[in-house]
Parts: structure tokens; C-alpha cells; sequence
């Protein structure tokens, strides 16, 4: 028989995935945002991603949801062990949505909500990251409950986590400028791409290294012999990914980029997927131990098998009606 | 008072006031996205031009009290878990599952249908853009069905069985959790409430309209429209809000004691207790007017029937008496005055004075934003009225809380405060703004502006499309 548990963790790491692709790049271009010239550069980087941006969020509200129906403990503990962080995301995505439209209905107060964007996005990514920081150096577990205080997630490692998720989304929104702009402002974002596509290495690598030295657990999966030898591809595969990256960056392809800058955070997942799994807490607790059960998991199943897939097809029909290069006028 | 006290009232007021604010937004949206079903469905039968202005007029509101209600709404599905950890830990797998669906399917229907709703009627034609606009109203009402039945469950818990470890585990019945005893008289006073909320704030602008125009067409069609939906749905609500309180008291005595400000047993007749000042400390309601036996009558069908008083409650499990036995009787006044409205505007309607009779219009007008009021007020009574309990006679509010210090939730409400009401309060301007301009005979279209795929809605593009 299928164990449900891990049918449902794929679920939630499904739409971990699916938020981190979808959502990444348009809050990336609101981390960029100050830098587009004001005006109509501006307007195109807004409206590369005004038809989608709601839609992407939609799947933060389901990984969480999710958590709470599938892996009830999970959500018990790690809400409150992230307890800043999370209600600095949450106001954040408030602030940046909905600066995201009064920047077009009060134009006299355009440069505030444009600052507005910015900052939203800002401090919702620069949270996303710290969550995943805190929760990889391990957090005080007592019971079926978070034991530690209300400062446990600040460290120098969440802070290196959030910045590279900074970075790594602002690659992201300049992949999606580049495919979606012409012009000037698609050179700039290629200029941008460049510089981030190191830069987001390098973090990589001061994350991945810092990680090693967290718990026992992670560089036991990574560094013994003879695991060594499948864990190692992981890194190699990194430096092939940015090869073809820059690659397609230099040949100016127009959307190959992204999908290498997507294959980047791919790898990171993997790599997330060799430290951790199968905990659902980092060597806390396993999907087993938090898991809701078997009815709870059989009676939501029915419910993802069928909308799920629906979900998907109407995103992907949405983005097929937006394909292609915004105009001048965009969408507006 | 101890710090962990501190928190949990802390972590009361924060999940009260995210809570209160979301819920004015799909208050309001749950009846217009009817409303709005209604006008197209009245503009294809008809052909009426008058039916089309409306529409779009008030989609232009729609989409902005929509976004806000999204928003605001996913700070809910966090809240549960920053701060009722140890309840989602227990209660988790009954109620995760219907939040789930929430997500799954009302979701789906807002991401599938609002964009072609907004802005699609001149890609999809008339036919299939009232599909649309029937499966957002649907939409809302699986949104609302849901929500509400996990509500209802923790007031009215059945179908579960407790695991060894104190998680709340479904038994072998869905079905029977899902339809929980309170949930169907909860869904329907619910949504009723919605529906006077939205008719009650269009004949506000239809009345603001027809004070400065009483020739103004859209103004006279929405203001009648309104009129007659106060006119059947307020006796209906009194109705199902009885049946409500009936349902209540079966299943939560002490809540009704406390709406009805009995502290005292009452062996022969309880008196009805009109208005009063309830004294928690003396255990009576001073300066009571009160009607002898008919409190009874209401909740017994009997002048004469015993009723218990929360001196058959234990302390420990006694609600907050003022709050509940307060809001309960605003909700009640303005479902009077609602009734009264409802009344008067039939009898204009017979003088054929609809149109013509300022008074109505200025206590339509000033009755506006009393839906909202009214529902804030029921959702207290139910709420406080529920407690010290989250999961009614089996889960403590003061066990259901995270395990944070004080000074965490302080600031993360002062945090919520401020940016609520900046935020929303803007939102709420613009809001007035559009209400402020008199429907048009030739409303433009929402026709450029992007196609959304869920959630929140473009204002910006919505707004754009007004005249220059």
C-alpha cells in the first residue's frame, strides 16, 4: 500500500516548489524595483507581472494550509518558533499587494507606493529566508511544542539564508524582466542577471558550507563514504546549471535564462532534500511523527487529486494568455 | 497578572481584531457577488441598459472589497499557528482537512473565474461571462460553507475521537463533522447577514443618490432593488437568528444565559430582559427593564417554563457577560431597524413615495454601514459567548495558545493595528470615493485592463477604467 504520509509531503513540497517558481521572480522584480528608471521602465517591470503575481501567492496559502491538514504538529511548532519572521512576511505581502495596485489609482502618491512595493517585497523574502535559516540550524523542541524564545531565529546563519534568498530571488526577477522587456531595460536586467547569478553562487556555497557544521545529521548524509559519491553530483551539477546559465545569458536567449536560474533553486531543494529528508522539521521531527492520520490524509487526497490538477491547467492557461513581451501599453 | 496570562489576552485581541477586519470585507462580498448575478442574469432576460450600468458600477466596488478580503484573509490562515499552535496541534486533523478545501475549491473558482468576470465579457460573450459571474458568487458561498463549518465544529464538536497523544482524530464520518449541529443554522444566519449587509450599504448609495437625483435611474433601480431585499430577508433573519438561539441553547446553555443576562434560575417563567447593566460581580443585571415570563416564551414556547441561569454554570466555565449580553442586543436593535426599514419602504412603495420621501432616504442612508455593525456584533456574541472555551467544553482558550512571551504578541498587534488601518483605510477611501459618483447611464467597461488569476483584483486597472 502507498504510504500517504509521503504522498503527502511530496504535496507540500510540491507547492513549496511551486510558490518558490512562481512567486520568486515577481518579488524579485519588487527587490529590483528602485533601480528601474521611473516612469515607463517601471510600468513594463509592474506589468510583467500584474496578470500573475495574486495567482503565485495563492500557493503560499496552500503549502501552509496544507501543513496544517497534513502534518498538524509541524505547523503547531514551527509557526511559533518563526513567530517575527512569519508576521514580518505576512505584512509584508499585505503592504506590497496592495501598493502593487494603489500605485496606479493615486498617481500623486506613485513614488510612496512604489517604495511601498519595494519595501514588501524586501522584508517578505529576506523572512522567507530566515524561516529557512532557523528552521536548518534546528529549533528547541520540547514535547508537541516550540520551547525556545522569541529572538532563536536571529543568527548569523538565518541572516546568510535570508540574503541569499535575496539574491536568489532578485536573479529570478531579472531573468523575468530579460524574458519579458526590450530595450534598455531588458540590458539592464541582463547586466543584473550577470552580477546575481555570481553573486547567488557564492551564497550557495557560504550557505551550503555553514550548513555543514549545523547538525551531526547533515554532514554525515553529505561527507561519508561511500554516499559521498551520489551526494557529490549535487555541487557538480550547481557549476553545470551556471555554466548554461551564463551560456544562454550570452547568447541573449530570452527565456532560457530563467529556467537555468530555476534549475539553480532546484538544486538548492535537492540539497535541502538530502540534509533534511525525512524530516519535516530538520532533525526534529519526521513526516511520521507529525503526520495527521489516515482518514484526514485519504479524505484531503480526494480533494487535491481532483482540483489540483485544475489549478495547474488554469495557471498554465493564464500564463499562455500573457506569453510573449509586454508592450508598451502592457496589460493595463 | 502573570506574563502568560498577558499573552494569551494579547493573542485574544490580535486574532479578534485581524479577524473583525477581515470579516467586513467578505461580508459585503458574499451578497454583492449575488447582487452582481442577479443584474446580469435581470440584464440578459431583459436587455434592460439600466441592469448593464449597474453591473458594471458595482463590479468597480466588488474588485476592490474583494482584494482587500483576500489579503487580509491569508494572514488568517497563518494566525492559527503563530498563535493557537497548541490548538492546531489537537485540532488539526479534523479541521486542517475543511481549511484545505477551502483553499482547494473556493479558491479554484475565484482564480478560475474572477479575471473573465472583471475583464472578460468582450472575450467570452455575454452567456458565458454570466457563467462566470455565478461561479464567483458560488464561489464565495464554498468559501463562507466551509470556513463556517469548521467554526461550527469548534462550537459544536462531534464525529471525533481523542488519539492518546490529545489530538482531535475524525471518526469514521466526515460527513457527520462537516454538518456538525450548529453548522447549518450558523451558514444560514450567516449568509443572510451577508445579504443585508450588501443591501443595506446599495441602498445607502442608491439613497445618497436619489437625495441629490431622485431622477437618476441607476439610483432608483438600486434603491428599490435594496428595499425589496430588506423587505423579505430582515423577518427571515429574525427568523433564522431564532432558530439560531434555539439551536444555542441546546447545545450551549451558558451563552444564551449571558445574552439574555440570566444570572439567576428562573423556576417559573424567565422575564425577558430588554436593557439593563449587567453586574458580573453582584450576579444581576441592574437598572433592568425588563418583561416578565416572555424570555419563556421566546426560547420555551412557554410563558410558564423553567429556565437555568449561570448559577447552574460553574464559575470556570462562565462567558464574559456584559460583552455578549451588549453585543447581543446591538445585533438585535439594528435587525429590528432593518426590519422597520424594510416595512417602511413597502408602504412608500404603496404610496408610490419610494423615489420621493427624503426622511426614507436620509435613515437609509445613515443605516448604510449598519450590516457591518450588525455582523460584528453577532460574531462577538458567538464568539465570547463561546468561551473560556476554543473547542466548546473540551479545549481551553488559555491551553490553545503558543507558547510566546507577552512582549511577541504586543508587538505584533501594535504591528497589525497600524497597518490595517493604514492600509484598509485607504482601500475604504477609494471605496467611498467610487460610491460618491452617481451610477452613469453609460458605465464604461473594465475592458484593457489584465486578466487576474486569483485573488487579489486589480483596483488599479478597475479604477483606471472610470471616465477621464
Amino acid at each position: 500500500m502507498i504510504d500517504l504520509t509521503i504522498v503527502w509531503a511530496a504535496i507540500i513540497g510540491f507547492a513549496i516548489i511551486a510558490y518558490v517558481v512562481m512567486d520568486g521572480f515577481d518579488l524579485g522584480i519588487g527587490i529590483l524595483f528602485p533601480l528601474f528608471a521611473v516612469g515607463k521602465d517601471r510600468d513594463t517591470a509592474m506589468n510583467s507581472i500584474a496578470p500573475v503575481w495574486d495567482g503565485n501567492e495563492t500557493w503560499l496559502v496552500m503549502g501552509v494550509g496544507g501543513l496544517l491538514a497534513a502534518f498538524p504538529l509541524a505547523y503547531a511548532i514551527i509557526l511559533p518558533a518563526l513567530y517575527a519572521p512569519m508576521i514580518a512576511m505576512l505584512l509584508g505581502l499585505v503592504f506590497r499587494g496592495v501598493a502593487f495596485e494603489f500605485r496606479w489609482r493615486d498617481p500623486a502618491h506613485r513614488e510612496f507606493w512604489d517604495r511601498a512595493f519595494t519595501a514588501g517585497s524586501v522584508v517578505a523574502t529576506f523572512a522567507q529566508g530566515i524561516a529557512l535559516g532557523a528552521l536548518l540550524q534546528g529549533i528547541t523542541v520540547e514535547g508537541r511544542a516550540y520551547a525556545g524564545g522569541w529572538w532563536e531565529w536571529l543568527t548569523p546563519f538565518s541572516m546568510l539564508t535570508g540574503l541569499g534568498l535575496l539574491v536568489g530571488y532578485a536573479l529570478l526577477g531579472a531573468c523575468w524582466i530579460n524574458w519579458k522587456a526590450e530595450g534598455g531595460l531588458q540590458q539592464q536586467a541582463v547586466t543584473y542577471a550577470g552580477r546575481l547569478g555570481i553573486a547567488l553562487l557564492v551564497m550557495i556555497g557560504a550557505i551550503s558550507a555553514a550548513s555543514l557544521t549545523l547538525e551531526a545529521q547533515y554532514s554525515q548524509r553529505w561527507l561519508s563514504f561511500p554516499g559521498v559519491l551520489a551526494t557529490a553530483q549535487v555541487p557538480l551539477a550547481t557549476l553545470i546549471v551556471t555554466f548554461l546559465f551564463y551560456r544562454a545569458l550570452r547568447l541573449r536567449k530570452d527565456a532560457q535564462p530563467f529556467f537555468w536560474a530555476l534549475g539553480l533553486f532546484g538544486l538548492c531543494l535537492v540539497g535541502l532534500g538530502v540534509s533534511i529528508w525525512p524530516d519535516v522539521i530538520p532533525a526534529r521531527v519526521t513526516i511520521w511523527e507529525a503526520a495527521a492520520p489516515y482518514r484526514s490524509q485519504v479524505f484531503m487526497l480526494i480533494g487535491a487529486g481532483i482540483m489540483i490538477p485544475i489549478i495547474l491547467a488554469y495557471t498554465a492557461w493564464s500564463y499562455w494568455v500573457f506569453r510573449g513581451k509586454v508592450g508598451h501599453e502592457g496589460y493595463h | 497578572m502573570i506574563e502568560q496570562e498577558w499573552a494569551i489576552i494579547l493573542a485574544r485581541a490580535q486574532f479578534a481584531f485581524t479577524v473583525s477586519f477581515h470579516f467586513l470585507f467578505p461580508a459585503f462580498s458574499i451578497g454583492l457577488a449575488s447582487f452582481l448575478a442577479v443584474l446580469e442574469g435581470l440584464w440578459l432576460k431583459t436587455g434592460r441598459g439600466v441592469y448593464a450600468n449597474l453591473y458594471r458600477y458595482w463590479l468597480k466596488i466588488f474588485a476592490v472589497v474583494f482584494a482587500m478580503g483576500v489579503v487580509s484573509g491569508i494572514v488568517m490562515s497563518y494566525q492559527f499557528g503563530t498563535n493557537w499552535s497548541v490548538f492546531s496541534d489537537k485540532a488539526g486533523p479534523v479541521i486542517g482537512p475543511l481549511m484545505a478545501y477551502e483553499v482547494l475549491t473556493a479558491f479554484f473558482l475565484e482564480a478560475g473565474f474572477l479575471g473573465v468576470m472583471l475583464f472578460g465579457i468582450n472575450k467570452v460573450g455575454p452567456k458565458l461571462h454570466f457563467a462566470a459571474t455565478l461561479a464567483v458568487a458560488v464561489g464565495t458561498f464554498i468559501s463562507a460553507f466551509w470556513i463556517l463549518s469548521v467554526n461550527s465544529w469548534m462550537h459544536t464538536p462531534v464525529g471525533y475521537e481523542i488519539a492518546a497523544n490529545g489530538q482531535f482524530m475524525p471518526g469514521d464520518s466526515w460527513w457527520t463533522i462537516v454538518f456538525n449541529p450548529s453548522f447549518p443554522y450558523r451558514l444560514v444566519h450567516t449568509l443572510l447577514a451577508a445579504y443585508l449587509t450588501t443591501a443595506f450599504i446599495v441602498g445607502a448609495v442608491g439613497a445618497w443618490h436619489l437625495l441629490k437625483d431622485r431622477t437618476n435611474l441607476g439610483a432608483r433601480k438600486m434603491f428599490s432593488m435594496a428595499m425589496w431585499m430588506a423587505t423579505i430577508v430582515a423577518p427571515l433573519q429574525i427568523l433564522a437568528g431564532d432558530f439560531h438561539g434555539l439551536n444555542t441553547l441546546e447545545h450551549q446553555p451558558a451563552k444564551v444565559m449571558a445574552m439574555e443576562g440570566h444570572y439567576q434560575s428562573h423556576p417559573d417563567g424567565a422575564p425577558l430582559i430588554l436593557f439593563g447593566i449587567p453586574n458580573s460581580a453582584e450576579r444581576q443585571v441592574d437598572y433592568a427593564v425588563e418583561i416578565p415570563k416572555v424570555s419563556s416564551l421566546i426560547l420555551k414556547h412557554d410563558l410558564n417554563a423553567p429556565l437555568a441561569g449561570l448559577d447552574t454554570i460553574p464559575d470556570a466555565d462562565e462567558p464574559p457577560v456584559g460583552i455578549v449580553f451588549w453585543a447581543f442586543r446591538i445585533m438585535v436593535g439594528i435587525g429590528f431597524a432593518m426590519l422597520s426599514i424594510g416595512l417602511w419602504s413597502l408602504f412608500a412603495r404603496w404610496r408610490k413615495q419610494l423615489y420621493d420621501w427624503p426622511l426614507l432616504h436620509k435613515c437609509a442612508l445613515a443605516m448604510g454601514p449598519s450590516g457591518l455593525v450588525a455582523v460584528l456584533a453577532g460574531w462577538v456574541v458567538t464568539e465570547v459567548g463561546r468561551q473560556p472555551f476554543t473547542i466548546y467544553g473540551l479545549l481551553r482558550t488559555a491551553d490553545s495558545a503558543s507558547p510566546l512571551d507577552a512582549p511577541a504578541v504586543a508587538a505584533s498587534l501594535a504591528a497589525f493595528v497600524v497597518v490595517y488601518f493604514a492600509v484598509f483605510g485607504m482601500g475604504i477611501w477609494y471605496l467611498l470615493r467610487l460610491m460618491q459618483k452617481p451610477p452613469e447611464a453609460h458605465e464604461p467597461e473594465l475592458s484593457d485592463a489584465p486578466i487576474r488569476t486569483a485573488g487579489v483584483t486589480p483596483a488599479a486597472a478597475v479604477l483606471e477604467g472610470e471616465p477621464k
